[in-house]
């Protein structure tokens, strides 16, 4: 099966997939029967409001949570546990490990996985630390950085893994607004140099259509695809409808909840 | 009408260029980095208790009850230059050094069983439930009927003194690591020993290095108090028995120098290895709380 004007197989293919956690009293379903398709050099967002399970959707392509119902498959291979050939950048700043400086965070990604050890593993960690702009604070520790520095770091660390697929799971929330822009660019500038793919989690409206190139809408209770659109990183007006995309996108996630909390106010 | 608010006129301004700041590092003055420093404000204090000891034993002026701070420490520094008290506390070191690798390496391995199953869980949770209230000197006379008068007995008695104390404390500097840390160790393929290893125990580290010091106080304790109760152990006393054997001999500026003892060794330990071990590790880290 193959798309129109492009030979590309699909890199990852989520097929049906049904996903559930226990709390302590409830089973809960994070999302239902979700299907969707990346291809290599990617950037595809899953956005939605909280609760519609778009977290535990990433969870389970890094393989933490095995689905109920339909399958993960990555290259070909059914997704059953982590592995380094996706590489998940969370939002805590707590995830680099406090203990090493900026530069063994990224050699200990390296040599933990077995990609590169020594004197390799050190120049791939520099080359990556120098490209989010680190150089300098190599040898700093990641509690002397600020968040957006180790956000950076983060990103640094899961990019010199040079996985299949970058999991990013709301990396940018944390950080102020400023920043937050700031880092939006950077990420983008990145990809443009090597055209990663990059699976992104957002609630940020502006921000799914800023980074993305595709947008996937998940609407809650549990996560249900909504719709799937292309961005190109503006936010253009549609002709036929005069409409902008963000409006589009937000009339499509809240257009039910407001529908049943409050009757439309125009004819 | 438009507002007085809405006239004000906008500005921009140049920064101040860093060489224009007056003062940018100014030292400060020797008094004010005295008063600043710790370790002098404690030596401060000290002398100030020893003056107070010195004054309160001359007005008694009682050596049988209590010798003047000179005294004690002239008898202090005598015992140390012909070498009885620095083989004494080489002989408790020595012992209180196996208590407490064989309590450690026992601790881990009960705690690495605890995150390894339920029930390993389970049993670390009621052993320590069970045994960490109980004082570990009221094994001693149990100790001593299994295991004779010596050295093993004492081990016996540090080894509980030490296990419990951090077990604990590793355990739930275990529970403690964050789900995003766990994750990120697992993303990289880390699994079984290495996760253990590479992960949990440096997370874990400010829980277990304050569990490596409440065993460290504990076992100390213990040690002085199992031979202060049973006396000489093999031939040669440790530090206890030097209190003990000085009491009966009616020497007690020689007991005062054997408290005097048991004190600075507390106080190196807690303030050079531990102090030490706590500055390259989770100072150094950001991860002291």
């Amino acid at each position: 099966m193959e798309q129109a004007g492009t030979d590309e197989q699909p890199l990852l293919r989520v097929e049906g997939v049904t996903l559930q956690y226990k709390t302590r009293e409830h089973l809960v379903t994070a999302t239902y029967r979700v299907d969707f398709e990346v291809f290599p050099s990617d950037r595809f967002v899953l956005l939605g409001p909280s609760g519609c399970g778009k977290s535990t959707l990433l969870k389970a392509v890094g393989g933490y949570l095995n689905p109920v119902e339909g399958r993960i498959v990555l290259k070909g291979a059914t997704v059953t546990k982590p592995g380094p050939d996706r590489v998940m950048v969370f939002q805590e700043f707590d995830q680099l490990l406090p203990w090493k400086t900026v530069k063994q965070n990224v050699m200990f990604a390296l040599e933990a996985s077995g990609r590169l050890s020594g004197p390799e593993a050190a120049d791939r960690a520099m080359a990556y630390i120098e490209k989010v702009k680190l150089t300098r604070f190599a040898d700093n520790y990641p509690h002397m950085l600020s968040g957006g520095m180790k956000q950076r770091v983060a990103i640094a660390r899961g990019m010199a893994m040079e996985p299949d697929i970058l999991l990013m799971d709301e990396p940018f929330a944390a950080l102020d607004a400023l920043t937050r822009r700031k880092m939006q660019d950077e990420l983008l500038q990145l990809w443009e140099d090597t055209h990663f793919t990059v699976l992104f989690v957002t609630h940020s409206i502006p921000e799914a259509i800023r980074i993305g190139n595709r947008i996937l809408l998940l609407s809650p209770h549990p996560g249900q695809v909504k719709a799937e659109l292309n961005s190109d990183g503006t936010d253009p007006e549609d002709p036929d409808t005069n409409e902008r995309l963000s409006e589009r996108i937000h009339r499509m996630l809240f257009a039910e909840i407001n529908s049943i909390e409050e009757p439309p106010i125009h004819a | 009408m438009p507002s007085a608010r809405a006239l004000r006129p906008e500005f921009v301004r140049e920064q101040v260029q860093e060489h224009d700041f007056n003062v940018v590092n100014k030292p400060l003055g020797a008094w004010e980095r005295i008063r600043d420093n710790a370790v002098a404000r404690r030596l401060f204090i000290l002398a100030v208790l020893a003056c107070i000891w010195q004054g309160y034993a001359s007005y008694l002026d009682n050596s049988l009850v209590l010798p003047t701070f000179s005294e004690t420490m002239r008898t202090f520094l005598s015992r140390i230059a012909n070498g009885e008290l620095v083989l004494k506390s080489w002989v408790s070191i020595k012992v209180l050094l196996q208590g407490y690798m064989i309590g450690l390496v026992l601790a881990l391995v009960l705690t690495i069983l605890a995150m390894a199953s339920r029930l390993g869980n389970d049993l670390l949770e009621t052993l320590t439930a069970m045994l960490n209230p109980l004082p570990a000197i009221a094994l001693l006379p149990l100790a001593l009927i299994w295991l004779g008068l010596g050295d093993p007995s004492i081990i016996f008695v540090l080894v509980h003194a030490v296990m419990w104390p951090i077990a604990l404390n590793t355990h739930s500097g275990f529970m403690g690591v964050s789900g995003t840390m766990r994750m990120v160790g697992r993303n990289y393929g880390l699994s079984g020993v290495r996760f253990v290893g590479k992960i949990l125990i440096p997370a874990a580290f400010p829980s277990i290095l304050s569990g490596l010091k409440i065993g460290w106080a504990f076992a100390w304790r213990t040690l002085i108090a199992a031979e202060l109760v049973f006396g000489t152990s093999s031939g040669s006393g440790g530090l206890g028995w030097f209190i003990y054997e000085n009491k009966n001999l009616l020497d007690i500026p020689a007991v005062f120098s054997g408290l005097f003892t048991v004190i600075i060794i507390g106080l190196l330990i807690e303030n050079f290895v531990f102090r030490i071990i706590e500055q390259r590790t989770i100072r150094k880290w950001g991860m002291h709380s």
